[in-house]
């Protein structure tokens, strides 16, 4: 079966900086598939190419079984783009920001009320959206992109600034739309979220991919689980936890423990792991 | 057509939301026509009534002026964020661009009104038939329509704000160099040679003849086919550099 996303060898490079090298994914349909990797690893330059804003400089890229450099209205037909800066009109108000998007995309302008009710905008609907917090703007954004549903979403850290439970709203239409069936592509600095909404993550860094597979699976790539065994009169201990077994049997050889915690490899562990050196020689600052 | 009437809607709503810029867009051509009237006025001597001379060239001033502030609002509208929004639909590149255009034209007819109600008041006596004043107003529709197509284009090149304000300047200062203030045969050779071969002078020319009653001549034709190479070389230059940025 074809896949909804298809990137063979993708490259680009600004001036001398190469920025992707090689880039390779597949995203099945109705997939939530995210991609993580250290600020300049390359995201929004691959999310970039993808939405057909930016023309690689060699490889392939489908999007929905259309090319992106030879066909891009096909692919814009079938997809929508969160960007990371948020892409909203700031001397239109909210509402009208909404109506013009539906216009855009053929679709009645009753669905501009939806979308406020639903991103908690009803309030600051009439407002020019120049006077909007962060949060607000970015929620807005995120209603601009589905003011159709599309085949494809593309969202470049959609929660980056929000509050908890803004974060939580954009969580939730992430999930309904994920069950609806779109296929969504995310980047995010959050692992929690990747953890959270996606099936599969990619992690790049250095213009390629360099570990891809569910969450679950990259933890067990890179660490196992370990057990701290705490003592009343000595330093704590840990071992580590890869089979059934090994729990039992450590509680054998120091029957002595006072307190044991078992600690599971976070998507953290992972991500450092996999980009903690060269992620520092990247940017340092930021 | 249906993006290119929201993006009009859109570039409207811009220009009523941006009240400095539409006061300076029409009261600066007001304030123009008054320091040539009452200021310069008495000492340019165009033979016959200087007022009936010049209002003519101020109107072209006018709309010359204004239609080249398009370049900056282009230029200013590709630094937010929205029209990379815009770029992901499946729609035609230009429609952002028809959008602004529009708008700029409804801003200079607005002004030009203005600019020929206080030229009226000020002394202004053209003659009065309704032919000439169609097609008088038709080459000024023409003339703002292809300003404003070059201004986009210049605006996308330009891709900074400053940069784009040297169009404003060119078409600010473009008149001048013309038949539009003083006859071009009373400037130096070099001057006069380039003020009878630009594209203002056969444009004030064929202005001031329609709403004079003079004869109008050749002029009329060369006018309308500067404005057509204006309005085609605009499109496709600012459609072309709309999908590049
Ligand atoms: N238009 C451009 N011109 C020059 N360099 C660019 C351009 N766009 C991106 N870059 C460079 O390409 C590299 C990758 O940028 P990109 O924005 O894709 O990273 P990212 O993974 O999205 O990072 P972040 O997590 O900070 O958003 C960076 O080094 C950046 O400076
Ligand atoms: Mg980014």
């Amino acid at each position: 079966m074809a896949y909804t996303i298809e990137v063979e060898g993708l490259t680009k490079a600004f001036g001398d900086t190469r920025v992707l090298e090689g880039l390779d994914l597949q995203v099945d349909a109705g997939e939530v598939f995210a991609l993580l990797g250290p600020n300049g690893a390359g995201k929004t330059t691959t999310v970039r190419i993808l939405t057909t804003l930016l023309a690689p400089d060699g490889g392939t890229a489908r999007v929905a079984g259309h090319d992106v450099v030879n066909d891009p209205n096909a692919v814009r037909a079938a997809i929508s783009l969160t960007a990371q800066e948020a892409a909203v009109d700031g001397i239109l108000t909210g509402a009208e920001n909404l109506r013009m998007m539906a216009r855009l995309r053929g679709v009645k302008p009753g669905v501009a009320d939806e979308l406020l009710d639903r991103f908690d905008l009803a309030d600051a609907a009439d407002r020019r959206v120049d006077s909007y917090s962060g949060g607000m703007r970015r929620r807005l954004d995120l209603a601009m992109s589905l003011v159709v549903r599309p085949q494809v979403l593309f969202l470049d850290e959609p929660t980056t600034g929000l509050d908890p439970r803004s974060r939580r709203a954009v969580w939730d239409a992430v999930q309904t739309l994920a069950s609806e069936g779109v296929t969504v592509l995310l980047t995010t600095q959050y692992l929690e979220e990747a953890d959270r909404l996606a099936q599969r993550i990619a992690v790049i860094d250095g213009g390629r991919v360099i570990a891809q597979g569910t969450a679950a699976e990259l933890k067990a790539r890179v660490a196992s689980e370990t057990l701290e065994i705490h003592f009343a009169d000595k330093p704590a201990q840990r071992v580590p936890v890869n089979a059934p077994d090994d729990v039992r049997r450590a509680l054998e050889q120091h029957p002595d423990a006072e307190r044991i915690e078992l600690h599971r490899p976070s998507l953290d562990d992972v991500f450092f792991a996999l980009t903690g050196a060269s992620s520092e020689i990247a940017e340092p600052v930021r | 057509m249906t993006a290119s009437l929201t993006f009009v809607g859109r570039s409207l709503r811009h220009s009523v939301r941006s009240v400095d810029a539409l006061l300076t867009a029409i009261l600066l051509p007001v304030a123009i026509l008054l320091m040539f009237v009452y200021v310069f006025g008495g000492a340019i001597d165009a033979g016959g009534r200087y007022v009936d001379y010049v209002v003519p060239g101020i109107i072209v001033l006018c709309v010359g002026f204004g239609a080249a502030s398009t370049a900056v609002a282009v230029a200013l509208d590709m630094t937010t964020g929205v029209i990379d929004r815009f770029r992901t639909l499946p729609i035609a590149s230009s429609a952002v661009l028809t959008g602004h255009v529009t708008a700029s034209v409804a801003r200079n007819v607005v002004s030009t009104s203005l600019v020929i109600g206080v030229a009226l008041i000020a002394g202004f006596r053209p003659e009065v038939d309704p032919l000439r004043w169609l097609a008088a107003a038709a080459l000024l529709l023409c003339l703002m329509t292809a300003i404003s197509w070059v201004a986009a284009a210049f605006g996308l090149f330009a891709k900074t704000v400053e940069g784009a304000n040297a169009m404003t300047f060119i078409a600010a200062f473009a008149p001048y160099v013309s038949s539009g203030f003083v006859p071009a045969d009373s400037m130096p050779a070099g001057l006069s040679w380039i003020a009878e071969h630009q594209p203002v002078t056969p444009i004030v020319d064929s202005v001031r003849a329609l709403l004079m009653g003079t004869p109008v001549g050749n002029s009329l034709w060369i006018a309308f086919a500067w404005c057509a190479a204006g309005i085609v070389l605009g499109r496709v230059a600012s459609s072309r550099l709309f999908r590049q940025s």
